[in-house]
């Protein structure tokens, strides 16, 4: 997965205006080509395919061949689909089960982490070696790992660990969503440890003075004070995971049946295995309006995360 | 219970900011056992992967699978390297070095003119762009990327999977540069101005040197996406030749699936180049991994 970040960040800009004087209007001009590389490239191949993916999802296209208009055929026939429908429905299992377990693991681990021994900076390189791998090669490992014949189980004659993880639709959403976990936990415990850092130690003694113990003080101080960067990890997780590809791509190819089969991987399969590229776009609309509608709903959530950003900075 | 440690902490202060020791937290014991689990999580299925990566087949089906393997072998490796991965490894590096230079300097570029020219309406714009870039999953367009690169017949080539990887990397990186360049003392750029030094030359001796740290923070983070992207290789290439390395994992184990060994040490080689970086600049990696979140 690239991980997708929010707009969770202010206009840049806003500091340097109140104070860069009277000269400012003079100098934007000079500066203004510096910006025309990543601007051409970034149109080409991020805006213009954006818009493309809308008008590829009104046309017939087999990947190869020419390219027809066909109005709102394939819209008509996607949003009639029941396998459409399905998609969705595990694409939303997948990304709330997935923050479910994300999120208070992230944040206990992350507040862990936010102590300065030498042990737990220690743990914290050993926490992130999976982030350093490809989710191909996660997918694969776990392949092995899971086998119910010749894996971990198998081989430590655990019962519990010696079920056909990838052949029922159950539990192979919980393998994905335990996979999930185990590469990306790190990464959010990550961003909770820099949060928790910035929480000034006074309100905890402060706190402690008026006998609140440390449970308490965990959901009426940390959890509070770290609102925002919850709502950035969590857009991170939401609007990620709508993303997931390699990993179940490799894991179990949407299976078994089609019980993971995400809106990522319908699009693929409609596109390049059934060659139909027309209700594919139809497919990938869907998932680009998610990503934007998620990514704005949380920001909604959480006001103007500006301030605690600057402040952060 | 308890794990009490408070000494080291009142002396360490946080990067600029007032005192911060966390003497409450550290008696967090629910985190500590968490800590500890968590630890046992990550760390088996990885020594799993390097144990069983030594392992023959007979060993592997026989022994217990944390045992270590009775007679370590290196066959596994020499299947794996024979496989062409030598050449899947060169490719990784062409299309991630060729990503992240072009995509970092032009990011640099794009950061340095949207903060010296603040106020500018184009340049507003254009950085209101990249920002609805972060909040777009930008793989979903994999399909018009896909037509694009037919169209410039670059179908099945390295630069097939450059260039989309530059334009996905640049709203992040600009993001990150920005809010680095944005620090630098508005007076220094005034001196140079006053003692004739043109933007260019700005950008170069005076924002270039001071935003270092940045640069690799966001190198990092865009060659690790890119190391170990599967999409863009999977659609835009096809010949063998043109694999990159998860991908070549991939085709590997669909035609390997028997000997988990031989897959296993393919997962090895394929990570090691990345483990070592980490071990050698873990700090940078980490603040690159986490590029701007945490801030």
């Amino acid at each position: 997965m690239t991980v997708t970040a929010p707009p969770v960040v202010p206009a840049t800009g806003r500091n340097v205006s109140s104070d860069a004087g009277g000269s400012r209007v003079g100098r934007s001009g000079p500066v203004a080509w510096m910006v025309l590389p990543a601007l051409v490239l970034f149109v080409v191949f991020g805006v213009v395919p954006l818009i493309g993916v809308v008008v590829l999802s009104f046309t017939q296209w087999d990947g190869l061949g020419p390219i027809h208009a066909n109005g709102l055929a394939n819209w008509r026939s996607v949003l009639s689909d029941p396998q459409t429908w399905h998609s969705v429905y595990v694409t939303f299992e997948i990304m709330i089960l997935s923050w479910a377990v994300q999120t208070p693991m992230s944040l206990l681990l992350g507040t862990f982490l936010a102590g300065r021994q030498r042990y737990r900076a220690f743990l914290a390189v050993l926490y992130f070696i999976p982030l350093l791998l490809s989710s191909a090669a996660i997918a694969i490992t776990y392949k092995a790992l899971l086998d119910p014949n010749f894996g971990l189980g198998a081989g430590l004659h655990i019962g519990f660990l010696t079920q056909d993880w990838l052949g029922k639709s159950n539990l192979a959403i919980a393998v994905v969503i335990f996979i999930v976990s185990w590469q990306f936990i790190p990464f959010h415990s990550l961003i909770y440890q820099g949060g928790v850092r910035q929480i000034p130690t006074t309100m905890y003694e402060a706190a402690s003075i008026d006998g609140a113990g440390r449970i308490r003080q965990f959901f009426s101080i940390t959890i509070p004070q770290l609102k925002y960067t919850i709502i950035t990890s969590s857009t991170l997780m939401v609007v990620g995971s709508l993303t997931f590809f390699d990993l179940i791509f490799v894991l179990t190819a949407g299976g078994p049946g089609d019980a993971t089969r995400v809106l990522a991987l319908d699009m693929y399969k409609r596109g390049f295995m059934s060659n139909q590229m027309g209700p594919a776009s139809v497919i990938a609309s869907i998932i680009v309006l998610l990503g934007l509608v998620l990514a704005l709903l949380l920001r909604r959530l959480g006001g103007s995360t500006t301030a605690s950003q600057q402040e952060g900075a | 219970m308890a794990i009490a440690t408070t000494s080291s902490t009142s002396t360490r202060r946080a990067r600029g900011g007032p005192v911060r020791a966390h003497k409450l937290l550290q008696l967090n014991w629910f985190g500590g056992l968490a800590g500890w689990i968590w630890l046992a999580i990550v760390v088996i299925p990885l020594y799993w992967i390097v144990v069983t990566s030594f392992k023959d087949q007979s060993d592997y089906f026989t022994q217990n699978p944390f045992a270590l393997p009775s007679a370590p072998t290196s066959e596994n490796y020499k299947l794996v390297i024979e496989s062409d991965f030598p050449r899947y490894f060169i490719n990784s590096v062409i299309v991630t070095i060729g990503t992240i230079v072009p995509a970092v300097g032009i990011s640099f570029m794009a950061a340095y003119a949207i903060i010296r020219g603040a106020g500018s309406r184009f340049l507003a714009g254009v950085n209101g762009m990249f920002l609805m870039g972060l909040a777009i999953p930008l793989q979903a367009t994999i399909i018009p990327v896909y037509l694009l690169i037919i169209k410039m017949h670059l179908y099945d080539s390295l630069l097939a999977l450059i260039l989309p990887s530059v334009a996905f990397s640049i709203p992040l990186s600009v993001l990150v540069l920005s809010n680095f360049i944005r620090d630098v003392p508005k007076e220094l750029f005034e001196s140079m101005r006053v003692d004739g030094a043109t933007e260019w030359g700005m950008l170069r001796t005076l924002a270039f040197p001071l935003t270092r740290p940045a640069l690799v923070t966001v190198s990092i983070y865009n060659g690790l996406a890119v190391w170990n992207g599967f999409l863009l290789p999977l659609i835009l290439t096809q010949s063998p030749d043109k694999r990159t390395l998860p991908l070549a994992l991939w085709t590997f184990q669909g035609q390997y699936s028997v000997n988990v060994p031989a897959v296993l040490a393919s997962v090895v080689l394929t990570t090691l180049p990345i483990v070592i970086l980490y071990a050698v600049s873990r700090r940078q990696l980490l603040s690159g991994l986490t590029a701007g979140f945490s801030r």
